[in-house]
């Protein structure tokens, strides 16, 4: 059995309760549970997170960077967009 | 360095051989597992084995640093593991049989180890020794954790290709031998167990076969028979391969005694 032959899996991690899961890296494993156990080993083992999302990498959809134009470059002078007009009340913390 | 037991109560003497039992387990299977470091079959894997190797380490560490207090004779935890000779270490056979390069074996060895860890840890936690109670507690998530990778490593292998079982399978049955050590029990044990300290060994067998038979079925694998049993490492009586393990560990330290980073 080779490494090769293990599909690629992403690892997201979420660093604390309340918080997002975030992409972190990712790993060879046969299965997802074999995903989860190494996604423990190789990316936890500082006490990066609380909990741990695996997903096969090839089920990801991702943009076409030839696409970059079309997709992300229009929003670039929609300022307007950012709520960085309004004035924020004194009692309203993190925003 | 040979331990000076003279001064210490029965009872001590009893407490610090069972550490010297404990810690000892703990320090040459992480050695041994340390020594697949860059070695194993798959980084992940790479990864994983060190990570419980350090956990054993850890777990080595407080129970050597107790061992220490106990003995009362000003020995740290680094004295009484770079400084004891093969006849005062006190681990199980099972933990110093070499990997022979063979991942089955690492896991086999692993797996039969784990089971019985487990358990083990899990007895502690109700111990009547403050200190103890407080390591198990602290070791029981680890070990709940190395117990469920080599058990997933037992099923993977044994119910994986023709070559992956017939690997793990003959692991399993050349380590076989040394798991009738695991529950032996000697007046070091009843000692401990009458203090409440520690279980009585036998006691943690039905639950250790039980995890046994159970991933063995799963793996497809057949449980070897019940035969001679070796046994001898509690009492100081190695396998040759313990003096290879102790050369390399403790040649710095005997070198340079007390060499510091």
């Amino acid at each position: 059995m080779s490494e090769k032959d293990w599909p690629l899996w992403e690892v997201f991690i979420r660093a604390k309760s309340g918080l997002a899961h975030k992409h972190a890296g990712s790993l060879h494993a046969a299965d997802a549970q074999m995903a989860l156990e190494n996604a423990r080993d190789v990316y936890t083992r500082r006490g990066e997170g609380v909990s741990l999302w695996v997903v096969p990498s090839a089920a990801i959809t991702a943009s076409d960077p030839e696409d970059k134009e079309a997709f992300f470059e229009p929003t670039g002078d929609k300022i307007y967009r950012h709520p960085t007009f309004y004035e924020i009340p004194e009692d309203v913390k993190n925003m | 360095m040979t331990a000076d037991t003279t001064d210490m109560t029965a009872d001590q003497k009893a407490l610090f051989e069972y550490l010297l039992r404990l810690g000892d387990n703990a320090v040459v299977l992480s050695h041994r597992l340390g020594e697949w470091c860059g070695h194993a079959p798959v980084l992940e894997e790479d990864i994983a084995l060190i990570n419980i190797a350090l956990d054993l380490l850890g777990q080595a560490r407080s129970i050597m640093t107790y061992a220490g207090e106990v003995e009362g004779q000003g020995h740290d935890e680094d004295a009484l593991v770079y400084r004891r000779d093969e006849i005062d270490y006190r681990n199980l056979l099972l933990v110093e049989q070499p990997n022979e390069d063979d991942f089955a074996v690492c896991i086999a060895r692993q797996f039969l180890f784990d089971a019985w860890h487990y358990e083990l840890q899990k007895a502690l936690l109700a111990s009547s020794d403050e200190q103890l109670r407080a390591i198990a507690a602290k070791s029981i998530k680890e070990v709940s954790y190395h117990l469920r990778h080599s058990s997933e490593w037992m099923i993977r292998l044994g119910d994986g290709t023709e070559e992956s079982h017939r690997r793990i399978q003959d692991a399993l049955d050349a380590l076989w031998r040394f798991t009738g050590e695991l529950f032996e029990s000697d007046a070091v044990d009843a000692a401990i167990a009458a203090a409440g300290i520690g279980p009585d060994p036998q006691n943690l067998y039905p639950a250790w076969s039980e995890t046994v038979d159970r991933v063995l079925a799963e793996a497809t694998l057949s449980r070897p028979e019940d035969g001679w049993m070796q046994s001898g490492g509690r009492a100081g009586r190695h396998s040759e391969h313990l003096g290879y393990i102790l050369a390399e560990m403790q040649y710095l330290q005997r070198a340079n005694p007390d060499a510091r980073w």
